[in-house]
């Protein structure tokens, strides 16, 4: 690497030496590895859509409407009866509703984070695993969305959290957090749909064109004629359905350059905005009056929980599919290695809030506030603080050894003890501020019923059912991003060469 | 039909090619052609001629009105329409309603910037003629593509075709519109 720095004045011997102390030039590890083409990329991204349904999908696609079935069963159950059929009683009535709101809104957050912040960033690694990621916030979003919905009781009237006209002449409340929450979720769905499907569009192109090539070709070597023609209708069906979603995408470099601006300012958007969604959860609490809630700690506590636990579903929805469809070459060690991390840094952040909290606790010398972290550490729902405590806390801390990143398997059950002790997060947040606040006669233990646990157990399915579906129908990685981060896409040359400029 | 020329195109063998042969389209003054890759190719802009995306117009835009939008509405709706009391606050400030102007802009802008890219994109625009040339849809797997349009002024069947064989153009094709 050295050798144009070769100068007639310095002899061979200091040469020598020079060449001992230079500052050795580290290569990152490939983020697409084996030395793959770019058809490889396109063919390994579109057959998965292309190919004929696995049968592992058909399983866990069962698995899951029957695990979203209950959902539907316990919502039915709760307007056919009434919101009393969920465990809420005074003084707790944020019961699993708003646990399951936050936990869910704070999965979709790792998303966001990896396409937009990461893209600011400028993080080739993200590229592999942002749609997969995206399509995850907004499944996430979609789940959280039902449990507010439902919560408000008589759910026919949800629309009036909106700024509708109405027969009773009576507007929204904007002075309220929980209002700030209906713009914020409702405005973070939205652009995380905007932002995932303008990225995807140049993959629709792909998927159209592919397609039409087969059916120009002809060549279906299917075994009956029967499944000929199948294989020939889907094609004239993904002809028309990846046709209309991609808008006539020519793949110009006219359409590249402005396609690039937008995404660079809707990730520039998008990262305020993730910020601002799980502040304003947050404010539910922080705005509230409650020891244990009304902290200022709150905001930043809640962003990096948030990142923290979508991380974690992104490393448990990651790792399964990069074995069942053989990504290892675009899901490389790099990538898990960079997810922990990140999972290691976040949830340090998380440690030290809630140590932090009882600092704080102790040094406001509020009697309530101090009652509050007291009473969370031993009082009636101290199993859920050590649940809480235990998963966030010490989990992530095993990720400082590159052993424990490298063993898939291992990560993995790390990743959903990290889901489970953030929901635990929420609920030790949210219920026991609620169960013992100031007057210990209007004091209550809160438990789910029947209802609750149908409900959220079948979030899990109606999620599931929902990226299944994404698997099925759409690409799962952003093709030309990946392809812009492979070294033949540099129009300089390929940067493992000998580093000149071709001409 | 008749046979009309829509225009010229030409592959190149890999990027560093394509990028070379774009400045040279570039410089030979053509107004009416464009580099064809299934990804962005880094500098590729300048390499064409073009100028910075006009799509922070649009975004910009949006983002302006949803904060007008978000502004207007909380005061119309809380302390001009149906002014209510709550907690003794007033009935207008720009401190509470700020989480409202704040979504309502990035919301806006975000639309601004979709339908930003749209437009100056051109699309939709599920016809165009390029699409009846099998080669082109090879650029969505690896090929890598210049085409001239034929409404270009300097545009001419023999010279075009020569011009791009000369900056290192293969499977030069007519496409017909």
């Amino acid at each position: 690497m050295s050798s144009d720095t070769t100068d007639c004045s310095i002899d061979s011997a200091k040469q020598a030496l020079l060449d001992k102390v230079a500052p050795a030039t580290l290569k990152d590890q490939n983020l697409v590895t084996n030395n793959r083409e770019f058809s490889w990329v396109t063919n390994k991204i579109c057959k998965i859509v292309e190919s004929n349904t696995p049968n592992w999908w058909w399983v866990c696609m069962a698995v899951a409407l029957v695990t979203a079935s209950f959902t539907l069963m316990g919502l039915i159950w709760l307007v056919s009866t009434g919101v009393g059929v969920w465990g809420l009683a005074n003084p707790i009535n944020w019961g699993w509703a708003i646990v399951n709101f936050v936990f869910w809104i704070g999965i979709g957050h790792a998303g966001t984070l990896i396409s937009a912040i990461l893209c600011l960033l400028k993080q080739g690694w993200r590229t592999s695993i942002n749609r997969a990621a995206e399509a995850m916030t907004i499944f996430a979003v979609v789940c959280a969305g039902i449990f507010p919905l439902f919560h408000v009781g008589r759910v026919w009237f949800a629309w009036w959290l909106f700024p509708l006209p109405n027969a009773n002449l009576i507007w929204p409340q904007f002075r309220s957090p929980l209002e700030w929450d209906v713009f914020a979720v409702s405005t973070y769905g939205t652009v995380s749909v905007l932002f995932w499907y303008m990225g995807m569009i140049p993959d629709l192109g792909i998927l159209r064109d592919r397609a039409v090539q087969r059916l120009t070709a002809g060549i279906y070597e299917e075994t009956s004629k029967l499944r000929e023609s199948i294989a020939r209708g889907t094609d004239v069906f993904r002809k028309y359905f990846y046709g209309v979603l991609a808008m006539g995408w020519r793949n110009a470099g006219n359409h590249w350059r402005n396609y690039e601006m937008a995404y660079l300012l809707l990730a520039g958007l998008s990262t305020p905005l993730v910020l601002s969604v799980h502040t304003i959860v947050s404010f539910d609490f922080a705005v509230a009056v409650l020891p244990g809630w009304h902290t200022t700690i709150f905001p930043p506590y809640f962003v990096a929980g948030a990142i923290f636990s979508g991380f974690g579903m992104v490393l448990t929805l990651m790792l399964p599919l990069r074995a069942l469809y053989g990504l290892h070459d675009l899901i490389t060690q790099r990538h898990i290695d960079n997810m922990c991390k990140i999972c290691l840094g976040t949830g340090s952040i998380v440690g030290y809030a809630y140590i932090m909290e009882f600092f704080i606790a102790w040094y406001g010398a509020n009697p309530y506030e101090s009652f509050a972290f007291i009473n969370r550490a031993f009082g009636q729902y101290s199993w859920a603080y050590y649940i809480m405590f235990s998963c966030n806390v010490f989990t992530p801390q095993l990720f400082w050894f590159k052993a424990v990143r490298q063993n898939a398997a291992l990560v993995w059950i790390m990743s959903i003890l990290i889901n489970v002790g953030m929901w635990f997060e929420r609920f030790v947040i949210t219920v026991t501020s609620l169960a013992n606040d100031f007057l210990p006669s209007s004091w209550g233990y809160y438990s789910p019923t029947i209802v609750d646990i149908f409900t959220f157990a079948g979030t899990f399915g109606l999620f599931s059912t929902l990226f299944l579906m994404f698997l099925r129908f759409l690409p799962l990685m952003p093709i030309g991003e990946i392809k812009f981060i492979m070294p033949q896409a540099d129009p300089h040359g390929h940067s493992d060469d000998d580093g000149k400029e071709s001409e | 039909m008749s046979e009309e020329i829509y225009g010229i195109v030409a592959s190149f063998k890999d990027t560093p090619s394509l990028y070379h042969a774009a400045e040279k389209v570039r410089d030979a003054g053509f107004n009416h052609w464009d580099t064809y890759s299934s990804f962005p190719i880094h500098g590729m802009p300048e390499a064409q001629g073009q100028k910075r995306s006009k799509v922070p117009i649009f975004t910009f835009a949006g983002g302006v009105t949803g904060l007008t939008l978000g502004t207007t509405m909380v005061w119309y709706m809380n302390a001009f329409d149906y002014p209510l009391i709550v907690g003794g606050y007033p009935f207008f400030s720009p401190v509470f309603p700020f989480p409202i102007m704040y979504e309502l802009t990035i919301l806006l802008a975000a639309f601004g910037t979709l339908g930003g890219m749209f437009i100056m994109n051109l699309l939709p625009q599920h016809y165009n003629p390029l699409f009846n040339c099998a080669k082109f849809l090879e650029v969505s797997d690896d090929r890598l593509m210049i085409a001239i349009e034929a409404k270009d002024g300097q545009f001419d069947p023999v010279a075009t075709k020569q011009f791009l064989e000369s900056i290192g153009g293969f499977d030069i094709e007519e496409v017909t519109a």
